[in-house]
């Protein structure tokens, strides 16, 4: 069954359309973000890192697929996982790790941490903590480009945890409402936390049925395979950019780690080892993309294994450039709160604007 | 001169700023085919049509944080709450939206909004339509907080609000929208339009015994304290409008208490952690040689709005509590 489904999304036009370097490219994106969290994980159990780390390994054709459907006029906003879309979108792994190190290379110069990537010069707007909070931005976000009137919309990713967030529901009755060329894209891993879907959420086939509340479209679609999730989402674009209206769409995915990497209990605690090695084993993501190009004869499983050979080399070096990088200079805390200020414009030095003495 | 309310005040400003860059727009719960809860936007709607004057549904982290979304990408959204006092439910949105998310993309982002509405007590609304929370708002480093106490002022400072790149918190009265003040045309202004640069004070009345310090609605109860003074007891007190509470003006203040050696903070929060309590501190450290009193504080009584209208008018700062507290130490 899966392999036919595949078999048709690997033929629909927006994959047809895909060159053999394109292919390559969204191997290597996937492999990339693994390599990355991989390596990051690493340190981060050296405790070269503080806070939290959210891993996404084992759902990276979601955000690697999403991203490579982006135009000109398309952005992308999500929760505080990630790192994996900040890296789809192009950022570069060395402002990534850095940011995870607390160093002022990082992208966000060590003041957002791992949650909290930023890249509007590449329509990626985070990265945001609180669960739901970033689904009215993304409302905005694509508020903007219709009041611009911009041919875009806006991929708003947001956990299963988050649908039952109050932000989340206003979100979708003003892109209804207002007909915004916003996409929500649940990204259901199956747990919010330690909570399983079935323990959080009331809903009728699936998550993604609340949309019919909202007179709006929604889809549910497997995420193991980029060639469904391109082709899926790709529907939702062209109804964004040519009748701006909203779509919520529900990828299945899965998470190999826990919530975060202090969860301890994710491993024959809320699930059992079997169902993650059932998934690790039949449903990666990255295994299942090799084996199309494999079979494509895109690639060789030596230039695949080269790819991902590279990716990690990448990721340690980049552990390495984290490492070696300076801390922020403690009179950086007075940046980045105000643009008047920052930009030492007449308004930035009128008035009081910090009260440390 | 022509006389203008409060509210047109602010009105004027809006058209002004939607005419003159196309990215203002004004949105909110009926401030478009209704005219606006409290008639601010009378009018915008006929003139400006759906695309800058868009009435929202009743969803305020809904819209609130669809603004600042919409703000990030350079669109300068005017986002009114029908009552400021419903910011506890867009808290996420207006804090750790518009607020934190330029510090945590180091300086990659910023939020040019300002969110507007009333903020006061004494119309006998209940304990969750009366609240004043500029200094909550002002407590958050990434904000600015605007409380103008008159027309003009309101209308200067919402244009400078509206230019402003940083979210600017404005807080209005609907005890003043009917009240009148002196508003010069445009054509009379000697740069063509009104527009008060946030971050100044403005001494609204000159005193050499007293300094009040007050922001909003209590600058209009120190000016009237302040003429009971001078009638009944022959003292002189000086009025200082804050007009903004962050960014803040110290300097004027701190020039008028070397003056008068003699300060009250007087303003409509409630006591603990209030505007005057952080100026307390502030005049203490900076001014404690100038100072032949203690620094006294007159503000709201320190329990939830009454509903009750007697009582509740004996709950705000009034001028004849601002008269007795200046007589303690006068």
């Amino acid at each position: 069954m899966a392999a036919v489904k595949s078999i048709k999304h690997k033929d629909a036009p927006i994959n047809k359309a895909l060159s053999k370097e394109d292919k390559i490219a969204i191997f290597r994106d996937m492999c990339r973000i693994r390599r990355f969290e991989q390596v990051a994980l690493k340190y981060y159990n050296a405790e070269k890192m503080g806070g939290f780390l959210h891993l996404y390994i084992g759902q990276e054709s979601v955000a690697v697929g999403c991203a490579s459907l982006m135009g000109e006029h398309d952005h992308m906003i999500t929760a505080y996982r990630n790192h994996g879309h900040g890296l789809a979108v192009g950022m570069g792994m060395n402002e990534c790790m850095a940011e995870l190190y607390g160093k002022a290379t990082g992208c966000s110069k060590g003041k957002g941490g791992s949650m909290h990537y930023f890249a509007p010069d590449k329509n990626y707007w985070g990265g945001h903590g609180i669960v739901g909070g970033q689904t009215p931005l993304g409302t905005g976000l694509a508020f903007g480009v219709k009041y611009k009137e911009q041919k875009g919309c806006c991929m708003t990713f947001m956990g299963d945890g988050a649908v039952n967030q109050g932000a989340f529901h206003e979100s979708l009755n003003l892109a209804a409402l207002f007909e915004l060329p916003v996409i929500f894209i649940i990204e259901n891993n199956g747990y919010s936390m330690g909570t399983s879907q079935k323990r959080s959420s009331a809903y009728p086939s699936c998550l993604a049925e609340r949309a019919e509340g909202y007179g709006m479209a929604w889809e549910l679609l497997n995420g193991e395979d980029v060639y469904e999730v391109r082709s899926r989402v790709q529907a939702a674009v062209e109804r964004a950019h040519n009748e701006s209206k909203p779509t919520l769409l529900e990828i299945t995915t899965y998470r190999y780690y826990g919530h975060s990497v202090a969860d301890s209990k994710h491993k024959d605690g809320y699930r059992t080892k079997d169902e993650i090695e059932r998934y690790q084993r039949d449903h990666d993501p990255i295994n299942i993309f090799r084996d199309h190009l494999l079979k494509e004869g895109v690639l060789t499983e030596e230039e695949a294994k080269e790819i991902d050979q590279t990716a990690f080399k990448e990721a340690e070096d980049s552990a390495t450039f984290a490492d070696q990088s300076e801390f922020p200079e403690p009179a950086e805390m007075f940046d980045d709160v105000y643009w008047e200020v920052d930009n030492g414009t007449e308004a930035g030095s009128t008035g009081r604007h910090f009260f440390n003495d | 001169m022509r006389q203008l309310s409060y509210r047109h005040a602010i009105r004027e400003a809006l058209d002004e700023e939607i005419a003159r860059d196309p990215m203002v727009v004004l949105m909110g719960e009926e401030v478009a085919q209704y005219n606006g809860a409290y008639k601010v936007s009378e009018g915008l709607w006929d003139k400006w049509g759906d695309k800058r004057i868009i009435d929202t549904p009743i969803s305020e982290a809904g819209f609130i944080g669809m603004g600042v979304g919409a703000s990030m990408l350079g669109v300068r959204p005017v986002m009114e709450l029908m009552f400021w006092s419903f910011y506890t439910v867009a808290w996420d949105q207006i804090i750790n939206n518009a607020g934190m998310v330029r510090y945590m993309s180091g300086g990659l982002i910023n939020c040019p909004i300002v969110i507007r509405g009333p903020a006061n007590g004494g119309t006998s609304v209940g304990a969750t339509h009366s609240h004043t929370p500029e200094n909550i708002m002002a407590s958050f480093p990434g904000m600015k907080c605007v409380v103008p106490s008159n027309a003009y002022d309101a209308k200067g400072l919402l244009k400078a609000a509206i230019r402003d790149n940083d979210p600017v918190m404005f807080m209005e009265s609907t005890v003043l929208y009917g009240e009148k003040w002196d508003v010069p045309e445009n054509s009379e202004l000697p740069d063509g339009e009104l527009v008060i640069p946030l971050g100044v004070a403005d001494v609204k009345r000159e005193g050499t015994d007293v300094t009040l310090v007050c922001h909003g609605r209590a600058v209009i109860t120190c000016l009237k304290a302040a003429e009971i003074l001078e009638e009944e007891h022959g003292i002189s007190a000086e009025v200082v409008d804050l007009r903004t509470i962050r960014p803040l003006d110290e300097e004027t203040v701190y020039e008028s208490v070397r003056k008068t050696h003699r300060v009250i903070c007087v303003d409509e929060n409630k006591p603990f952690l209030s505007v005057g309590a952080q100026l307390a501190a502030m005049i203490q450290l900076h001014c404690f040689d100038d100072l032949d009193a203690p620094v006294q504080r007159v503000n709201s009584i320190d329990t939830p709005a009454f509903y009750s209208p007697p009582i509740e008018k004996m709950q705000l700062p009034y001028p004849d509590v601002v008269v007795a507290k200046v007589l303690e130490i006068c």
